[in-house]
């Protein structure tokens, strides 16, 4: 039994994973929490939902115009806004980013209404796999798959890349990127572009397992953000570790303590570490100067 | 801007006679405004005047202690439920409105003692988690109404039955005069100077002898304490409360008010508290505009759809908050201030 509820513990958890990561890459290179983050991954999925329902284009071809779309979105969001910004203090961004959320949650509700839509796509949500005792959808298998796979893809990109080194140089100094001939205008804006790219995947996972409605992102992105500050927001290895905790144990929690209170557990424990830890478990602390 | 001849003018209530008297002038505007309006219009003058009451607590925190709520629904909830609670059982109103402002205070001197070593994203999710929090332990507990939420009891103040809208703008309207006398005060003490050091800076504050510890955690509860007060005139207003009516969303209008107003300053409060309300409320039925309606049901019947319509005050609200974010930091106190300063060096 408990091996099954970590397995559903993980299965959230990989959601919240994409999710702190998107965060945290664009919080890494310009210090940004976007709050837009799940709204972004929902107007995408929406996107999508109009090309298979409307277009009646074949799910590949839908899955990748989507996520093209959530790049150029990134690309928006960085350019027309959060570069605009005159003397840009954190908490400013911050509203920024609050602001840009709202609009995007009322562009959508105007546009498609606030009805309840399904969302095809090719993986079976009741049929199941057996291994090692354990019963998994096929769904949820596909999501911890690519869930992994987009999470080595990043890995490999900002390891083993000449991109990967701009996107690392730009978040450790962007004026000493800068000086080194690194265009950090458009790297911040491409790590903008990732981010809504990895949250639109999560987004499209999602929308077959929930329904696709305008509210559907709101709660995974407060659990993803709480994951990424649970992690400590400036470790993507830590991020994604604190998002598998996170699932895991409001899974457990659900099942042996209150399903009722289980969508508050983790803010209970994201308070609690904080009180302990400020930058969260696996956050490297830094003192500002004067 | 203005030229200061001596201190007692910065620590003093107001400023000099001019200000005296455009005072008496917007006291008795505003004591004059529900004659001239319709029934309806003065419910919403109602909605206004709790939402600068619970604003002014807020930009306190934010604009001058330079910490950031996403959680102030929850203060709103612990309010209401409060009033309604001991109103209903053990005592008149007045006293449960001010002990319900209490323990909403209570609340966030504890939840301003993990906020002091957090800063930007990190306080932004302790206090939204604090917000959900509240509202979800409300919801479940059959004492506090559950989901189905709960009535206040017939309003009665000092002994008067209060049944109208209008009885209900007075009382509102003295409870948030002497609540923005007190906000003015306490901003221009040694305590709202105390304030502003730490959004400055809390370091050079600390160095400079200022208890961070103290100043933070008085800033979170003096929030919290306006935000309990408004949450208990609230409730009277709306005349039924649900968890419903404190989710995340209120904390982010409640923010943005803050924003839209210009952070920092009472005048501010008063804009942005006003300004947002209105526009919340007209962008959920815009179809009834003028000119602008008809053309928007146009749109929304060729390009988007009509039965999302209600949904495009969102759109504006979030439209509102980045444009001024990018083009007038100081919000529309920035905007007042420099019509205030055109007119004053004409023809300069």
């Amino acid at each position: 039994m408990i091996g099954q509820l970590i397995m559903t513990g993980i299965v959230a958890g990989s959601i919240y994973a994409l999710i702190a990561l998107a965060m945290s890459l664009t919080y890494k290179s310009s210090e940004v929490a976007n709050f837009a983050q799940g709204e972004m991954a929902m107007f995408s999925t929406y996107v999508a939902f109009v090309m298979l329902a409307t277009y009646q284009l074949p799910f590949w071809v839908a899955f990748i115009g989507s996520l093209l779309f959530a790049f150029l979105l990134g690309l928006f969001l960085h350019f027309a806004i959060i570069r605009r910004a005159k003397n840009p203090n954190v908490l400013n961004l911050l509203i920024i980013t609050l602001g840009f959320q709202i609009f995007l949650y009322g562009l959508v509700g105007w546009k498609w209404g606030s009805e309840q839509r399904v969302l095809k796509i090719p993986i079976s949500q009741t049929e199941t796999v057996e291994f090692a005792g354990l019963t998994i959808s096929q769904l949820n298998l596909a999501t911890i798959l690519i869930a992994v796979l987009l999470m080595a893809s990043i890995y490999i990109l900002l390891r083993f890349t000449k991109l990967g080194l701009a996107i690392k140089a730009t978040q450790q100094n962007q004026t000493a990127a800068k000086i080194n001939g690194i265009p950090t205008k458009w790297i911040v804006a491409i790590t903008f572009g990732i981010s809504s790219v990895i949250g639109a995947v999560a987004g499209v996972l999602m929308a077959p397992i929930t329904t696709l409605d305008p509210n559907m992102m709101i709660e995974p992105m407060l659990k993803g953000f709480a994951a990424a500050v649970l992690g400590g927001f400036n470790n993507l290895a830590g991020v994604v570790a604190g998002a598998f905790i996170l699932g895991i144990v409001e899974n457990l929690f659900g099942f042996y303590v209150s399903t009722e209170f289980k969508s508050i557990v983790a803010f209970l424990i994201i308070v609690i570490v904080l009180y302990f830890k400020p930058s969260g478990l696996f956050g490297t602390h830094f003192t500002r100067k004067v | 801007m203005d030229k200061r001849i001596s201190y007692f003018e910065d620590i003093s209530l107001l400023k000099d006679n001019s200000v005296v008297g455009w005072s008496f002038f917007w006291l008795l505007l505003f004591g004059l405004v529900p004659f001239v309006l319709a029934e309806y219009q003065v419910f919403i003058a109602n909605l206004v005047l709790v939402n600068v009451i619970i604003v002014l607590g807020l930009n306190v925190l934010i604009g001058n202690t330079g910490q950031i709520s996403l959680g102030h629904g929850g203060f709103v909830a612990i309010g209401a439920y409060m009033t309604i609670i001991l109103d209903e059982q053990w005592l008149p109103f007045l006293p449960s409105l001010i002990l319900a402002g209490f323990v909403a205070a209570l609340f966030g001197f504890l939840l301003g003692i993990p906020a002091l070593k957090l800063e930007g994203p990190y306080l932004a999710v302790a206090t939204l988690g604090f917000g959900l929090a509240i509202t979800t332990i409300i919801g479940r507990m059959p004492f506090f109404g559950g989901h189905m939420g709960i009535m206040p009891p017939p309003l009665k103040v000092l002994g008067m039955e209060m049944t109208t809208n209008m009885d209900f703008y007075y009382l509102c309207l003295i409870i948030a005069l002497l609540i923005g006398v007190f906000a003015r005060l306490l901003i221009k003490s040694k305590i709202g100077r105390a304030f502003s050091a730490i959004r400055d800076s809390d370091i050079a504050a600390s160095a400079l002898g200022v208890n961070v510890v103290r100043y933070k955690t008085m800033s979170f509860a003096f929030s919290a304490f306006y935000a309990g007060i408004g949450g208990g005139l609230w409730a009277y207003v709306l005349g039924f409360i649900s968890p419903g009516n404190f989710t995340p969303v209120l904390s982010i209008l409640l923010l943005s008010m803050v924003v839209v107003g210009g952070s920092g300053s009472i005048t501010g409060s008063v804009l942005g508290a006003t300004a947002i309300t209105l526009l919340n409320l007209q962008g959920e039925k815009i179809q009834e505009l003028p000119l602008i309606g008809p053309f928007f049901e146009w749109v929304s019947a060729n390009y988007m759809s009509i039965s999302g319509l209600p949904n495009i005050n969102f759109l504006f609200m979030g439209l509102t908050v980045i444009l001024i974010i990018l083009f007038e930091p100081l919000g529309l106190f920035g905007i007042w201030l420099r019509i205030k300063i055109y007119f004053k060096t004409w023809p300069f």
